[in-house]
């Protein structure tokens, strides 16, 4: 190790889904006011771990070094109760086994929870913690919560210094704030949740803010207007706008919530808000991120001097910076398919059979397979095996393979269909036959896809999905999806006042 | 790879079919008693005469109870086979090596499904416990890659392959409207045809064959035997069968324009029979047309048409009921139906009426005559790049 000796943020990322939601269209269908912009949203075959992983994924692509060490999960919409969703997380990620993976569920204050457990963990222990915060917000049809929210994640490696990957972003600061009171609540398997009137939140909200912030301040040795970025996180948003002005931070350092284009993330808000300022922040800079949530936690980090290169091989990397992922995404998903994804609206089933639970023994004997998307090459002639196997098809050389993990590997169209017929909960399914970079060709369902732009040679990525719900048991697989045209990486017009 | 065959060992000597479709009338056993009887009459023979059994069934049954119970059949051996949509001719094919070996007198390959009891459209079939990662495509969608793979490799331009597809479909009901029991027992206009809803890629409904109910059977004997029990039997001359390695998903340099599974099995059957040009030998064909793009590519993987020109054979009307070598002139599985487990015995029945000269009149092919009276069916399993063949080959006469 020839780090300086701090810990701090080694990589980050985000994932923001390919739908949008124009707010007007709910309007439109229910009658009654339109709201403007529009919505993340996500797909019909993700969920929050999907997401995350996703997220994850991201952050992991330009981290050198060692795997991380924990793994924390936390989602107010969890995928599956008892049974922990980070370990789907980590198994999509292809992480040794001896990674821990710990769930944090049920409330927005959890992600708070995932940063401060991944960085007490590395600081303690000089090891490596990944946080991943995802949220999928629901509401009733017409609702705020509906309009007003967006669906997402958001990762983040804490490690100490070092040649592999330096901190970028040092924590200096944290300071909590807890109370008890009903601002808002949700029962366990509810879609909706409940608000109070929303100016008693506001009173009781801004005072522990406000007691938070100037506890992490004084401990950071800092003032308020030294705050370069100021990303102020919390579904309670008259809290959170009031607090914006009442902490005697500059104006201008308030980081855009992008409300007008995402949505606010819930859990994975704070996460979206801190990348943000990751992606365009200058070396010693000073970014306090404030998670209103039953109270408050004010963290405040100070980026290094290695900020810059790691932002510059990001951009190298293709990877897309918040911004231009915030002003991307495709926005004429029709109201009545969003209600049909959020299951608000009860569609006639087609006249097939439902889909089969997969079985758990067979789930798990597949495990490198199913999950972490890994074929086999044939070391005697070469030839890859998408799904793995033990006989080589070129050579018939048998059990002699090498597992290679296909997750990150992109690849042409080198067919495809529409299909009518095969079961989807969002018909048509779309077919494709890809061919992989380097070799290996796999004949899977295709994601986020427009079919009447798609075509032989179109670029495809791998994309970690949920194939169907049969029994409560999520079938979660890879399937394809476009790359994205390489975004311009430059600061949109949705910007607020942040400088 | 030795197959020997056992040109003219064996022979036919009694056939029956049902009527194939929506048989809301008939449960599985009604129809397997219903096929089962008309074959025993065929053949001059009662039930208690034969001395083994081989029931082809995907779904709709399973051990050789499911046909010993209906029949109420008295103790003797009952097997019960599944090979995708070949299993009708797998027990045809399982049938005739039991014969040819000496272990039995006269056996009996039968078939039957029951598609149309589950109330779903399409294909539906019990699968083992999964991992869940295959991909959920339906058989249209796995067989939709043919055409457009076809049309680009051929050069062929995307309206064209529509009307060669479109053509393969009319042709086809054409054939089932004079046939009393087949599914659809109408002429559909082209249009009509190229106009119909998508199924899957370029596929629309009548590019996908008939979802139906349906049994069909067959008695086997040694060949020498053969005129105790009928005038005019049928010879088998060659009975080829290959599952292919399954890679076709995989494997980059598989470009859905053929399914070697078939060219193998017309090679080695081809072999059996001492078959040169089958399109000159052949007086019939029945093929698995369970779309039309198959049918297209079968003309060619069948050795019946250039590579890349068969589209143009389709065009001309070469495989027409009146052409030079028809195929499927009882409608093939697009009219006449697939019951899975009947298909391949209902092939071998078309065979059985033409080649002895019982088909109607107004049905009758022309090309049946001295010097040219061999047909041949052809029965796939799976999907493209994941198959199995089935290739058979029978005629009214010992070979010289």
């Amino acid at each position: 190790m020839t780090g300086n000796g701090t810990t701090g943020i080694l990589a980050w990322g985000v994932y923001l889904p390919y739908w949008r939601l124009q707010r007007s269209a709910i309007g439109a269908t229910l009658g009654g006011p339109s709201g403007r912009g529009t919505r993340a949203v996500a797909s019909y075959d993700e969920d929050t771990t999907t997401m995350g992983v996703e997220a994850a994924r991201r952050t992991l692509a330009a981290l050198g070094g060692s795997p991380p060490d924990d793994l924390y999960f936390a989602t107010p919409a969890p995928a599956y109760l008892d049974k922990t969703n980070a370990t789907a997380v980590h198994a999509a990620l292809d992480l040794p086994e001896w990674t821990g993976a710990y769930d944090l569920l049920g409330s927005v204050r959890s992600s708070a929870a995932a940063l401060r457990a991944a960085h007490a963990q590395s600081a303690a222990g000089g090891t490596r913690g990944l946080a991943v915060l995802a949220d999928l917000r629901t509401g009733l049809a017409g609702g705020a919560e509906e309009r007003d929210s967006g669906d997402g994640a958001a990762a983040f490696v804490f490690g100490p210094d070092g040649a592999e990957a330096p901190v970028v972003a040092e924590l200096v600061a944290h300071a909590a704030a807890s109370a008890e009171f009903l601002d808002r609540w949700r029962s366990p398997g509810d879609a909706d949740s409940k608000v109070w009137e929303e100016r008693f939140g506001q009173e009781v909200y801004v005072p522990l803010v406000e007691a938070a912030a100037a506890e992490a301040f004084k401990r950071a040795g800092i003032v308020a207007a030294d705050i370069d970025h100021l990303a102020l996180a919390g579904l309670h948003m008259r809290a959170v706008q009031a607090v914006g002005r009442s902490l005697g931070t500059r104006p201008e350092a308030v980081v855009a919530d992008w409300a007008s284009t995402v949505g606010n993330l819930g859990a994975a808000q704070a996460g979206m808000l801190l990348a943000d300022a990751l992606d365009r922040a200058a070396p010693g800079a000073l970014i306090a991120v404030v998670v209103v949530a039953d109270g408050a936690d004010v963290f405040v980090f100070r980026t290094t001097d290695a900020l810059p290169t790691v932002q510059a091989d990001r951009v190298s990397r293709g990877v897309a910076m918040v911004a231009a992922d915030a002003a991307a995404g495709r926005d004429d998903l029709p109201y009545a398919r969003f209600l049909t994804w959020r299951d608000e609206l009860r569609r006639e089933p087609p006249r097939r059979p439902d889909p089969e639970r997969p079985g758990a023994p067979a789930t798990w004997r597949v495990t490198p397979w199913k999950w972490g998307f890994t074929a086999s090459d044939c070391r005697a002639c070469g030839f890859r095996h998408l799904p793995p196997s033990r006989v080589c098809l070129r050579c018939r050389t048998i059990d002699e393979m090498d597992p290679v993990r296909m997750a990150d590997v992109t690849g042409r169209v080198a067919t495809f269909t529409v299909d009518h017929l095969a079961y989807s909960p969002s018909p048509p399914v779309v077919g494709a036959v890809v061919d992989f970079d380097g070799g290996g060709r796999y004949r899977c369902e295709m994601t986020d896809v427009d079919p009447d732009r798609l075509a032989i040679g179109t670029r495809v990525e791998m994309a970690f999905r949920v194939l169907s719900t049969a029994k409560g048991v999520h079938n979660y697989f890879w399937k394809a999806r476009p790359v994205a045209a390489p975004p311009a990486n430059d600061v949109g017009e949705d910007r607020g006042g942040d400088a | 790879m030795s197959s020997n065959g056992i040109r003219d060992q064996v022979a036919i000597v009694g056939m029956g079919c049902t009527p194939f479709g929506e048989r809301w009338d008939k449960g599985v056993n009604d129809l397997l008693l219903d096929a089962a009887k008309d074959t025993i009459a065929s053949a001059g023979v009662t039930l208690d005469d034969i001395d083994a059994f081989w029931l082809g069934t995907m779904a709709s049954g399973v051990s050789g109870v499911a046909l010993s119970k209906p029949l109420k059949i008295d103790y003797k051996p009952v097997s019960r086979l599944e090979n995708f949509c070949a299993t009708g001719s797998e027990a045809f094919r399982n049938a005739c090596y039991a014969v040819a070996s000496g272990a039995y007198d006269l056996a009996m390959a039968i078939g039957v499904e029951k598609l149309k009891d589950s109330g779903f459209s399409g294909l539906t079939g019990v699968r083992p416990v999964g991992d869940g990662t295959d991909a959920a495509l339906s058989s249209p969608a796995a067989f939709s890659f043919v055409a457009p793979a076809y049309a680009h490799r051929y050069g062929v331009d995307a309206d064209e392959m529509k009307q060669v597809m479109s053509r393969i479909a009319w042709k086809n009901h054409r054939n089932g409207a004079l046939n009393p029991r087949a599914q659809f027992r109408k002429e559909v206009p082209l249009e009509t045809i190229t106009k119909s809803p998508l199924v899957a890629g370029d596929l629309g409904v009548f590019d996908c064959s008939g979802v139906s109910d349906g049994s069909a059977a067959a008695i086997i004997c040694r060949a020498e035997d053969a005129h105790r029990y009928t005038d005019h039997p049928l010879y088998v001359k060659a009975l080829s069968f290959v599952a292919g390695p399954g890679g076709g998903a995989s494997d980059p340099d598989y470009d859905y324009t053929t399914f070697p599974e078939v060219v193998r099995s017309a090679e080695d059957a081809y072999r059996q029979a001492g078959i040169i040009d089958p399109r000159a030998q052949l007086a019939m064909a029945e093929v698995h047309d369970c779309f039309t793009p198959t049918e297209l590519v079968l003309m060619e993987d069948l050795g019946f048409s250039e590579r890349g020109l068969g589209w143009k054979d389709v065009m001309a009307g070469v495989f027409d009921r009146d052409g030079e070598l028809p195929v499927n002139p009882d409608g093939g599985l697009k009219s006449f139906g697939h019951p899975i487990g009947a298909s391949g015995l209902r092939m071998l029945f078309e065979c059985w009426l033409q080649l002895r000269n019982e088909a109607p009149p107004e049905r009758q092919v022309a090309t049946v005559g001295p010097g040219r009276n061999l047909g041949l069916t052809h029965n796939l399993g799976g999907a493209p790049g994941e198959c199995v063949s089935f290739v058979s080959i029978v005629g009214p006469e010992p070979s010289a």
